[in-house]
């Protein structure tokens, strides 16, 4: 058990830097998932912690100490890897039981150890058999558990379940809550799925082009993006940005979409945005459950207009539905009983209280 | 697909393979066809020399049918058995293809390992030199190998010339270079996460290629094993120029020497050592074939 540090951690291949100057803390028993699209710097920066890649320059601490020049084993880790990485020639238990072996570990030492972590992982009937007999789902639990045995101050789990099919996925996810629950082992987690890092994490860093764009818990990051990055990559349909332009109409702040569109900002937004100026070109960030179908009465803040349809997605709990304004195309959720079709005209609300207003060209969020 | 059609429509009618099968139906006799051709062709000179050891000398030179034995009699392999210089042969080959086999192996797995994995300066150049050696027929080195131990001979006195155990040093110039470059393609294949897994869980570099890349690559370890065998046992260039003394020859070198006197071709003799000569091999073969065909085809793909 330990907390894991990282100062201005930096990476450089000949002349590309793959990570450039990451800072972040993880406490002790905490579960941080690292995540970004392919190429952003986040297995990098999970290999470093490993010990598998040099760092070019900065500091990685385990548990308070240095580790930069540590080799791997000594840093007392453990990882699990995408593809399983399971020895093929040796069964379940000995993969386990591989690394005890190799520290010399009295014998019924490794076994008590086995037989805990295979109960824990549901895997106690398969101790005998190689890997090869062995499904995708169980496999990962193999590597799980030769992470587990050798009780190590940090786990590491590189895109775990990126081989497994979704439902599995799903499946997994749960078994790997379920698992840090119980031995509550410092986690660091990558992965290129924002679900998985929404469900798994509880802080999530966000990455992108070798830095953090941000760090936060699930819930922060989804309604408090610092970046248009940040906002576009967590949320599933993804957030709408809509070209925005701030109004001052009979004494009040609005925001104009489109030459008929325009909405009244909500009271405590409008104090919020009061000192931009009002020529600056933004961005409208606007979640698809923040856009509804009208209802007769509204809460303040709701604001409806005219819109028609697209598309129709049917989802069984809530239709998705996207239309055209402007040239952008906009995704909302309504409820299945609101009466959208495919090409038909709909009276939809937006949720002011929940926008976010975003500076166009550096992408930050006002 | 239109067969398949008529074949719904018309259910009575007898049962036609699709094209697909007709085509693959073809291709397999045609590779019967030239199989046999190829088997019959390779087989009739071990069958002519199993025919011939059976046969007594004025049997040979006889001018009867070849391809029967009238008078079938063990006598050759008695003769060879009993031989004290045929079994010196055996026993010099056995020796040079087990140390060579031994040697070869110490050699490339390491080397195969350290090429493989541990990306050093220039290992990639050094990889690519090593097949290149390869590629350096015998018949080309033997001339300056054999200056280079009449050398080291008289500058330091040890004598390896006329040695048996000189070809030690001879053999794995044909065999590590191969037999590395089989294992580079075999390690290769082997994913990274592998070592990268044993390496966090505390294993050395030694420990990681003892205890999962060598079992892993066993059947690239086995196929580069029978071949070492196969070039050290069959080498004849070698042995011909590097050993004269008749204790000293080796089996391929011994039977030519020996069993020819001038113009006068023992065949029966000839026949019967070569026949048991080819026998260790072929057992080896017989056995390990599954691994030797798997070893080379994972190492050609990557390699």
């Amino acid at each position: 058990m330990a907390e894991v540090m990282l100062r201005k951690v930096i990476k450089r291949y000949d002349d590309v830097e793959a990570v450039r100057g990451i800072d972040l803390d993880i406490a002790d028993h905490e579960f941080v998932v690292l995540v970004g699209p392919s190429g952003c710097g986040k297995s990098t920066t999970l290999r470093m912690i490993a010990g598998l890649e040099d760092i070019t320059d900065g500091d990685i601490m385990i548990g308070g100490d240095v580790v930069n020049d540590v080799p791997p084993k000594d840093r007392d880790i453990a990882m699990v890897f995408q593809n399983y990485a399971l020895y093929p020639h040796m069964t379940v238990a000995e993969n386990m039981s591989f690394g005890l072996r190799l520290k010399r570990y009295p014998k019924a030492e490794i076994k008590a150890r086995i037989d805990e972590a295979a109960r824990m992982l549901d895997i106690v009937e398969l101790v005998d058999r190689k890997p090869k007999q062995l499904s995708g789902g169980q496999r990962q639990r193999v590597a799980m558990g030769r992470a587990i045995v050798r009780n190590p101050k940090v786990f590491l789990f590189d895109e775990p379940l990126s081989n497994l099919d979704a439902k599995l996925r799903v499946q997994m996810r749960i078994e790997i809550k379920k698992v840090h629950q119980k031995v509550r082992t410092t986690t660091v987690y990558v992965t290129h799925d924002q679900v998985e890092a929404m469900t798994l994490a509880d802080r999530v860093v966000v990455m992108n082009n070798g830095r953090i764009e941000q760090i936060g818990t699930p819930n922060d990051l989804y309604h408090n993006p610092a970046t248009r990055f940040v906002a576009a990559f967590i949320g599933s349909p993804a957030m709408n940005f809509l070209p925005c332009r701030l109004e001052e109409i009979a004494g009040r702040l609005h925001v104009r979409l489109t030459d008929l569109i325009v909405f009244p900002l909500p009271p405590n937004r409008a104090a919020r945005y009061q000192n931009m100026g009002r020529s600056e070109k933004l961005l409208l960030g606007l979640r698809p459950e923040h856009i509804t179908e009208a209802k007769a009465h509204h809460a303040p803040g709701f604001e409806a207009f005219d819109a028609v349809l697209d598309v129709t997605e049917p989802m069984g709990m809530e239709t998705l539905i996207y239309f055209t304004l402007e040239g952008t195309l906009v995704c909302g959720r309504v409820n299945p009983s609101a009466g959208a079709r495919d090409g038909g005209a709909l009276r939809l609300a937006v949720d002011l209280n929940n926008m976010h207003l975003l500076n166009e060209v550096t992408g930050a969020v006002i | 697909m239109t067969t398949m059609a008529i074949d719904k429509g018309a259910p009575t009618r007898k049962v036609k393979h699709g094209s697909m099968s007709r085509d693959r139906a073809w291709a397999l006799r045609w590779s019967y066809f030239f199989l046999t051709l190829f088997a019959i062709f390779s087989l009739v000179p071990p069958i002519y020399m199993l025919i011939t050891s059976l046969k007594s000398s004025a049997e040979i030179s006889a001018a009867t049918n070849p391809w029967w034995v009238f008078h079938p009699t063990l006598s050759n392999y008695v003769e060879l058995l009993t031989s004290n210089q045929f079994l010196t042969f055996f026993r010099n080959s056995a020796l040079v293809s087990i140390f060579v086999v031994t040697i070869t192996m110490l050699i490339s797995v390491p080397a195969a390992f350290a090429l493989a994995r541990m990306r050093f300066w220039g290992s990639a150049t050094l990889a690519t030199g090593v097949f290149l050696t390869y590629l350096i027929p015998d018949s080309l080195l033997f001339i300056p190998l054999f200056k280079m131990f009449a050398v080291i001979g008289d500058w330091t006195g040890i004598q390896l010339i006329n040695k048996w155990y000189v070809l030690l040093f001879i053999y794995p110039t044909l065999t590590v270079p191969f037999c590395t470059w089989i294992m580079i393609g075999y390690f290769a294949s082997i994913p990274k996460e592998l070592d990268e897994a044993a390496i966090i869980d505390g294993a050395s570099w030694f420990q990681t290629l003892t205890r999962i890349f060598i079992p892993v690559a066993l059947p690239g370890l086995i196929a580069a094993t029978i071949f070492a065998f196969t070039v050290s046992w069959a080498q004849f260039l070698y042995p011909l120029v590097f050993t004269t003394s008749t204790d000293q020859l080796v089996l391929p070198v011994g039977i030519i020497t020996t069993l020819i006197k001038g113009d006068v071709f023992n065949w029966g003799q000839i026949m019967t050592g070569a026949l048991l000569g080819a026998a260790p091999p072929l057992i080896i073969y017989a056995f390990l074939m599954d691994y030797y065909i798997a070893g080379l085809t994972a190492g050609a793909t990557k390699g």
